[in-house]
């Protein structure tokens, strides 16, 4: 039987932005609790609300990315709703202006294999307070710092059609809003939140009952619910049971592995939005629109093409350079004044990526700049240090931030390649190992490892391997 | 006393000595049960004032009270409910910073319909208030407490708001001059909202002069408040020079109290004899703007008053179960109950585009129709009520007949357009009224013919 599962996501993004929403409180979630608000984010009687224009610029800057349209005259709605996390029980979010609609995000699941996911809508709101219940439960704390941090709701169309597109699909959104400075779009730090649609039908027949999967923390547990839910719901229909498929939210345990019913459809409450009488209804300012506009902005995908194309890179090393801005500018810096773009990848990706993930650092606090980078690169290519040295020195100005130059000349790590003095050397180590040396001439052929690792020793390491490799060859075969 | 000569006795007997009679005259006179609360402090600020030397502060010393759902800082704000009895907001209301700094001393906070929720100051937690004129009568509402606290010469200038008359007849009830600016004028931000997109804070007082002054200091341009307009405030004009075109539905006054009516009519005939042109006008879609205003003000009042959960601050009581519901169950009255529910049932789905979206559509066209008559006209003129104030209890079990008796004040609140009311003759106990709309941010023209009705000598 050939099964098709139809899914589409819902994803809450937290801005970055300074301010909340709709007042001068610091965006900023994580603090002593309850210390970033004010009588309007608290819905104290009488407070206002007044739209923080950077809330509008970013939504636009993401429209604009995904080729969404734009509602030029918009408003807020409320969403009415009784929950102790929201203050004024309703929260200001866009009901039928949305911002931004019919977009689309483009993925690759392997090279060359790109599929547009169309976005249908993209909107503003405020998030909500955080509830923490006491242990025993008898206690529910509030902290309301988040309460007003302004949100993008991005709603795509049920285009996925595996866990593992929905994995690529948050993936390439989460560098998207990244590259734009949107958010910083964490998981874990529940900077993007994600909700999905799930539903499973027999290929060329009409859509499913759609469940809706909430409570995953981490893009796995995406993964992971979506093919519970898929597995769950084929079952069903196998056994006959197609009409158990209930329209519902369900609640993933990720510790269990297993989603569990939240609430059905009759359940849902009936949110009586209305438009927000305190916030007029409003037209977007073409000449901010323009400016916006004129930033041409580069997603992930479109950057690891151009790569691939203008630096002759592999699908590979291109994919995990962009998959963070930092990284993709920083690497772009060092081809400013270097041409071999595969090495440098290589390097990058292989020593630079590993030392910043071993110190848990980011590529923006490295002290490593893109110069020093391209300078280490050239004496490599130039045959004054070897690999290893390279990575000795790549280390000392990753700790120190010195310059790899003057470390070389500095610690004498330049490459012994004169070849003179290498053949002296490796006859002095001839004739202070000729037991070894017997052994060689009677066959035993590995001991060119143990000649060679003599010879590194006696130069410090400096020796150029390929050229001692040789002179040793021929000594020893003579 | 008005604001001038409260100025004058102020210059004679020194500020706190009047502050302080002002003080002790609320705290043993208030028969009227217009305040419900006093700010203790007021002495304090008096003296910090006078220390600060200069008086030339345009309200220098003026004792005002305010209505008690407008935020006064460290003062309770009990919105005459009592979910909010312990209330104290943590800030000043824009129109008090406006005041304060203009050098007006709060006195306290009056008494009203809890949230502003009715028309005869009947429904507050903190009981009725009386009306100064005939203590057995109600003072109207929902600013019943500031139109006493003005009628009652405890202040010569109290704040209120207006959602659907709230100030024009209150003081109509207790002969006062009460002013609703036109929707976005003041900054509504530390007013709490009722019903946002109709409420207005305007003053009350004893005569146009001290009104004009008044809503010169409150109104203009708030970045708190995302309604607030930045249009210019036209410059004060002196005496009325203009001879108006004035329109009168005089279809509409047809069935309304004898007197009132009388009383409307010789008023517009001495206006005529005045030189104003007066034009008999047809205004058709009034017929919708009870309901419409029901269904739009009860639907936001649904929403505006979730807020009030017993969670973050207010009076929260609980019971094994239930937080939330028990809070507003025990705090809020009949009144804001009733409204309430009926909010949630014109936005429900399946019901919005009935009732809600069908509002909506309705208020556009009142104002549509308004609009056209200032085409040709300066100003329109109605009684400020259909009916005299009546006695504390009368009408209790007559909802219906207190929703309609503002059918001439809610059309400026549908259209946002700004009125103002004058006591133009004492009949028995009380006066009737009059109330002029004008066009959009027009406030001067009402001035001016306040003033001209003033002079006319309607009221001693």
């Amino acid at each position: 039987m050939n099964w098709e599962s139809v899914i589409g996501l819902e994803i809450h993004t937290q801005l970055n932005s300074r301010t909340k929403a709709f007042c001068d409180c610091k965006a900023e979630f994580g603090e002593e609790p309850n210390t970033n608000i004010c009588p309007v984010c608290m819905g104290y009687p009488g407070s206002l609300p007044v739209v923080n224009e950077e809330l509008i610029k970013k939504a636009l800057k993401l429209g604009i990315a995904t080729k969404s349209k734009i509602n030029y005259k918009t408003k807020f709605d409320r969403k009415n709703y009784f929950y102790p996390d929201i203050p004024k029980n309703y929260q200001i979010t866009q009901y039928d202006y949305p911002i931004c609609y019919d977009g689309k995000l483009t993925i690759d699941l392997k090279e060359r294999d790109i599929k547009d996911v169309r976005i249908n809508r993209i909107h503003m709101e405020e998030d909500t307070g955080k509830v923490f219940h006491d242990k025993d439960d008898k206690l529910t704390l509030i902290d309301y710092n988040r309460a007003g941090i302004p949100l993008l709701e991005i709603v795509t169309e049920p285009d996925l059609r595996s866990s593992e597109e929905a994995h690529v699909f948050l993936k390439e959104l989460k560098g998207a809003l990244r590259y734009l400075d949107i958010s910083e779009a964490n998981m874990e730090k529940g900077e993007l939140r994600v909700d999905v649609n799930v539903s499973v039908r027999k290929k060329g027949e009409e859509l499913g009952t759609k469940v809706e999967l909430k409570n995953m923390n981490s893009f796995k547990a995406v993964e992971k619910a979506i093919d519970y839910e898929i597995k769950r719901q084929k079952k069903l229909i196998i056994n006959g049971k197609k009409e158990d498929i209930k329209q519902e939210t369900r609640m993933w345990i990720d510790d269990k592995g297993i989603s569990r019913v939240m609430r059905t459809k009759e359940e849902a409450a009936d949110y009586r939005y209305f438009p927000e009488p305190d916030i007029p209804a409003f037209e977007i300012d073409r000449e901010m629109f323009k400016k916006i506009k004129k930033n041409k902005i580069e997603l992930p995908l479109e950057k690891k093409y151009r790569f691939i194309n203008e630096y002759n890179i592999s699908y590979y090393n291109a994919s995990v350079l962009t998959s963070d801005f930092s990284l993709s500018n920083y690497f772009e810096e060092i081809l400013e004044n270097y041409d071999d773009g595969e090495s440098a990848a290589n390097f990058v990706i292989n020593e630079l990526l590993s030392l910043v993930n071993e110190n848990d650092d980011i590529i923006d606090n490295i002290k490593v700049s893109p110069e020093y980078m391209y300078k280490i690169l050239k004496l490599l290519d130039s045959d004054v240090i070897s690999s290893k040295i390279a990575k000795k020195i790549l280390g000392e100005t990753y700790n120190t931030g010195r310059d790899p130059e003057i470390i070389v000349e500095e610690k004498g790590w330049k490459q012994m390649s004169d070849s003179d003095e290498l053949e002296n050397i490796i006859e002095n180590v001839i004739n202070e190992n000729q037991d070894e040396y017997n052994r060689y001439k009677d066959g035993e052929k590995k001991l060119f490892g143990f000649f060679m690792g003599q010879v590194m020793k006696k130069t410090k390491g400096q020796a150029n391997p390929k050229k001692a490799n040789k002179i040793l060859r021929k000594k020893l075969e003579e | 006393m008005n604001i001038f000569q409260y100025k004058k006795k102020i210059k004679k007997n020194g500020l706190k000595k009047v502050i302080r009679e002002i003080m002790e005259n609320i705290k043993k006179n208030d028969k009227y049960n217009a305040f419900i609360s006093v700010n203790e402090k007021v002495l304090e600020e008096a003296e910090k004032l006078e220390k600060n030397g200069k008086n030339n502060k345009p309200l220098h010393g003026v004792p005002i009270s305010i209505k008690d759902n407008i935020a006064v800082k460290n003062q309770k704000l009990t919105c005459g409910s009592n979910l909010l009895a312990n209330f104290i907001s943590p800030y000043d209301a824009t129109v008090i910073k406006r005041l304060k700094n203009a050098g007006a001393l709060i006195v306290g906070k009056t008494n009203m319909d809890e949230f502003a929720m009715g028309a005869s100051n009947e429904y507050s937690a903190y009981g009725p208030v009386k009306n100064p004129l005939n203590p057995e009568y109600v003072p109207g509402g929902s600013s019943g407490g500031s139109a006493a606290s003005v009628s009652g010469n405890f202040v010569p200038v109290s704040l209120g708001s207006d959602t659907g008359g709230s100030v024009r007849q209150p003081a109509s009830f207790t002969g006062c001059v009460g002013f609703k600016p036109t929707y976005g004028r003041v900054s509504r931000y530390g007013l709490t909202a009722f019903s946002s997109s109709l409420d207005q804070i305007g003053p009350i007082t004893k005569n146009v002069d001290d009104t004009s002054l008044i809503y010169r200091i409150i109104s203009g341009k708030d970045n708190m408040d995302s309604t607030s307009s930045d249009r210019k405030i036209e410059e004060y004009k002196e005496n009325c020079k203009k001879e108006y075109s004035i329109g009168v539905p005089f279809d509409l006054i047809e069935d309304i109290d004898e007197d009132i009516k009388k009383d409307f009519l010789e008023t517009i005939e001495q206006l005529k004899n005045n030189g104003h042109t007066i034009k008999k006008i047809s205004f058709e879609t009034i017929k919708y703007a009870v309901p419409t205003y029901q269904i739009i003000s009860t639907a936001e009042a649904s929403s505006n008053l979730a807020r009030f959960d017993g969670i973050i601050y207010g009076n929260r009581k609980q019971n094994e179960k239930n937080l939330v519901s028990v809070t507003r169950d025990r705090g809020f009255g009949i009144e804001v109950k009733r409204r309430c529910m009926v909010g949630t049932f014109v936005l429900s789905s399946g019901y919005s585009d009935k009732y809600y979206k069908n509002a909506l559509k309705a208020k556009k066209i009142i104002s549509k129709e308004l609009k056209n008559h200032f085409k040709n006209l300066d100003l329109l003129a109605l009684p400020t009520t259909p009916n005299k104030p009546f006695k504390i209890g009368e009408k209790s079990d007559d909802v219906l007949y207190l929703y309609k008796g503002d059918l001439f004040t809610i059309p400026a609140n549908l259209s946002g357009l700004p009125a103002i009311s004058i006591p133009v003759k004492k009949n028995g106990d009380f006066y009737s009224s009059i109330q002029f709309m004008s066009n959009s941010f027009q406030e001067e023209i009402l001035f001016d013919i306040g003033r001209e009705i003033e002079k006319m000598g309607g009221k001693k």
